[in-house]
């Protein structure tokens, strides 16, 4: 007898119908307030010092409830979004505190020394007990160093990466050089630092200058502008190389006139995030530079400063005034910082290609 | 303008693949020739193998002969750049320069290979949007980029781009499949207008656009998956999908196909 004909349907163990109970949409900012107020007074009830602590509760009542009121008015189903909704927002919460922590310690401390002069004058002549003093002489070696450590990193750097691309595919070079880039990825800047020291200064008899120091900050940029730009040429479609060798274009034209240009946004991110990345290096710059007070505009010749350099040499002074003009240091450092990331945003976005109308 | 292509012995390899086996074949000049065929059955390798695109593929290589006009592509000496510039190609999916206007897409191949005369490459910019069917969408925004256009007016922008170099012979692979009918009429008609000049070689799954554009019509074949692909048989159109030599020919066009 066949089975197939018409049997009385069975009620779905589904609900049929398309419409839930919904939670209110303020729910989640309301969950929130009530998570802090149990979280104060639970605080206060059982005398827990630590604000942090404090924190961590709320967080954690806010988690709970947000879990426990979906449970109870929406459903297994939107319970577990709910949790997992208030897990990714706590989460994105803890990812910001430490940023804006810093933010707000370093521009609250640093603001104080900031001005025309701090940015204008050397610490030529001034004691570690006085005030004033500035960080002109750090700033232009860090902006000569950086300078020169671009100059030399990001044509080798995207030199290799274009090689590792287009020309390398599986050749055991191209699996060494790949090899060797991972590998120094992860040379702590120290090492690098050391090795010039030793090449450099020791068996070359060079001089301690802003070019030793530069020196070590090549061999810190040179991996981070290979990967990232050997990212963005591997994202530029082949379909586009091969319209332009199908015209009869030769494979080196191809590479500067099609596939450079079309990545040529990414390859300048990568490049600031590199320069981002070394700016901020103080332990090579602890042996090479030397570290004086005096303005020195040739990184060439005699010893030169640093910015990360000066905020730990103000720091170590341990006086107020040079613990002050550290956080400036500080300070100073992560606007450039800043400065040269929005730079990078601006050329990527002038540079990708337009897609639109 | 137009080359003749005769092919004899050709194999084509992917590393140890032998992905096509022992094709000869006559590419007639000023007509368009189309290939038919199962997917996977080397149609495009094949296509490739016309202008020395086969070999970008790293680990890619050919053997045999394709003479155009008695010259052979793959003898000493000939360098794979002026072969690519005699014989043009259109790809299965448009693909104009993301950083380049529609202008400079068109006169890319121009000015990348050093032509530098303003006036030469604004008269060629013209004639090949003119030739492709597309100069009076554009002539207003030749400054405007090319990834602008719609699917239909980016192909004929690659179809422009490819005949300003004046090539004897354009390949095109699957220049519709990712068209709409209307835009693929246009490209068709493009076709019929265009084998004035060139030798087109087209690939195709469409077999009616095959009956409609072409003169001849090749059908490739492979007995299984990963045996190499054949070239079963090349005759005029009408023949072909008529009254065809051979059973498998038949049993592909009329749908019969396993």
């Amino acid at each position: 007898m066949s089975t197939t004909t018409t049997s009385p349907r069975r009620p779905s163990p589904l609900s049929s119908t398309l419409t839930e109970r919904r939670l209110p949409r303020w729910t989640p900012l309301a969950t929130l307030l009530g998570a802090i107020v149990l979280a104060v007074v639970v605080g206060m009830v059982f005398s827990i010092q630590s604000k942090l602590q404090w924190a961590l509760l709320a967080a954690i009542f806010f988690v709970l409830g947000q879990y426990l009121l979906a449970r109870l008015v929406e459903g297994r189903r939107q319970a577990k979004n709910g949790l997992i909704t208030s897990l990714v927002w706590v989460a994105f919460m803890l990812a910001l505190l430490p940023l804006f922590g810093l933010l707000y310690y370093t521009i609250s401390k640093g603001i104080g020394v900031i001005s025309v002069d701090f940015l204008t004058h050397s610490m030529n002549e001034i004691s570690p007990n006085q005030t004033g003093g500035g960080v002109y002489h750090a700033l232009i070696a860090t902006l000569e160093q950086v300078a020169l450590a671009t100059l030399f990193a990001a044509p080798i750097g995207i030199l290799t990466a274009v090689y590792l691309v287009e020309y390398g595919n599986g050749r055991w070079l191209a699996k060494a050089v790949s090899f060797f880039v991972d590998v120094m990825t992860g040379v702590p800047s120290i090492v690098a630092g050391l090795f010039i020291l030793t090449f450099w200064i020791m068996i070359l008899n060079m001089q301690y200058t802003g070019f030793a120091g530069s020196l070590a900050l090549t061999i810190l940029m040179l991996p981070v502008v290979v990967r990232s730009t050997e990212e963005m040429l591997k994202l530029v479609p082949n379909e586009l190389r091969e319209a332009s060798l199908a015209l009869g274009v030769p494979k080196w034209l191809t590479v500067v006139r099609v596939v450079l240009p079309t990545a040529i946004g990414g390859i300048t991110t990568g490049v600031m995030l590199a320069i981002a990345r070394i700016i901020g290096e103080t332990a090579p710059m602890l042996m090479l530079v030397f570290g004086t007070d005096l303005i020195n505009t040739n990184p060439f010749k005699g010893p030169q400063s640093s910015l990360p350099l000066y905020v730990y040499q103000q720091y170590s002074a341990g006086t107020p005034a040079s613990q002050a003009r550290a956080w400036g240091g500080a300070l100073v450092l992560i606007a450039l910082v800043m400065l040269l990331n929005l730079v990078a945003r601006g050329i990527a976005r002038w540079k990708a290609p337009k897609a639109s109308r | 303008m137009a080359k003749r292509i005769d092919v004899s012995g050709l194999n084509a390899y992917y590393g140890n693949f032998r992905a096509v086996e022992d094709i000869s074949m006559t590419v007639e000049p000023r007509s368009v020739t189309a290939f038919i065929g199962p997917s996977g059955c080397g149609k495009s390798t094949f296509l490739r193998t016309l202008n020395r695109m086969h070999e970008v593929v790293p680990g890619a290589r050919v053997e045999g002969k394709v003479l155009l006009d008695n010259e052979d592509l793959y003898g000493n000496g000939v360098d794979p750049v002026a072969v690519r510039r005699t014989v043009g190609m259109v790809f299965q999916r448009p693909n104009p320069f993301p950083t380049m206007s529609i202008k400079e897409n068109v006169a890319a191949g121009l000015k990348l290979n050093g032509v530098r005369n303003r006036k030469v490459i604004d008269e060629a910019v013209e004639r090949s949007l003119v030739g492709a069917n597309l100069w009076n969408e554009v002539k207003d925004r030749l400054d405007r980029p090319g990834s602008g256009l719609s699917g239909g007016q980016q192909q004929r922008l690659c179809i422009a781009r490819a005949i300003a170099v004046e090539p004897q012979v354009l390949l095109m692979d699957e220049p519709c499949s990712a068209l709409d009918p209307i835009s693929t009429l246009a490209i068709e008609d493009l076709i019929g207008k265009l084998k004035e000049q060139f030798t087109i070689v087209i690939v195709t799954h469409n077999m009616q656009q095959a009956a409609r554009v072409s003169d001849r019509t090749a059908f490739f074949n492979l007995s299984a998956v990963g045996q190499p692909g054949r070239l079963i048989e090349i005759d005029a159109t009408e023949k072909i999908f008529s009254n065809p030599s051979v059973q498998a020919t038949e049993d592909y066009i009329s749908g019969r196909f396993g």
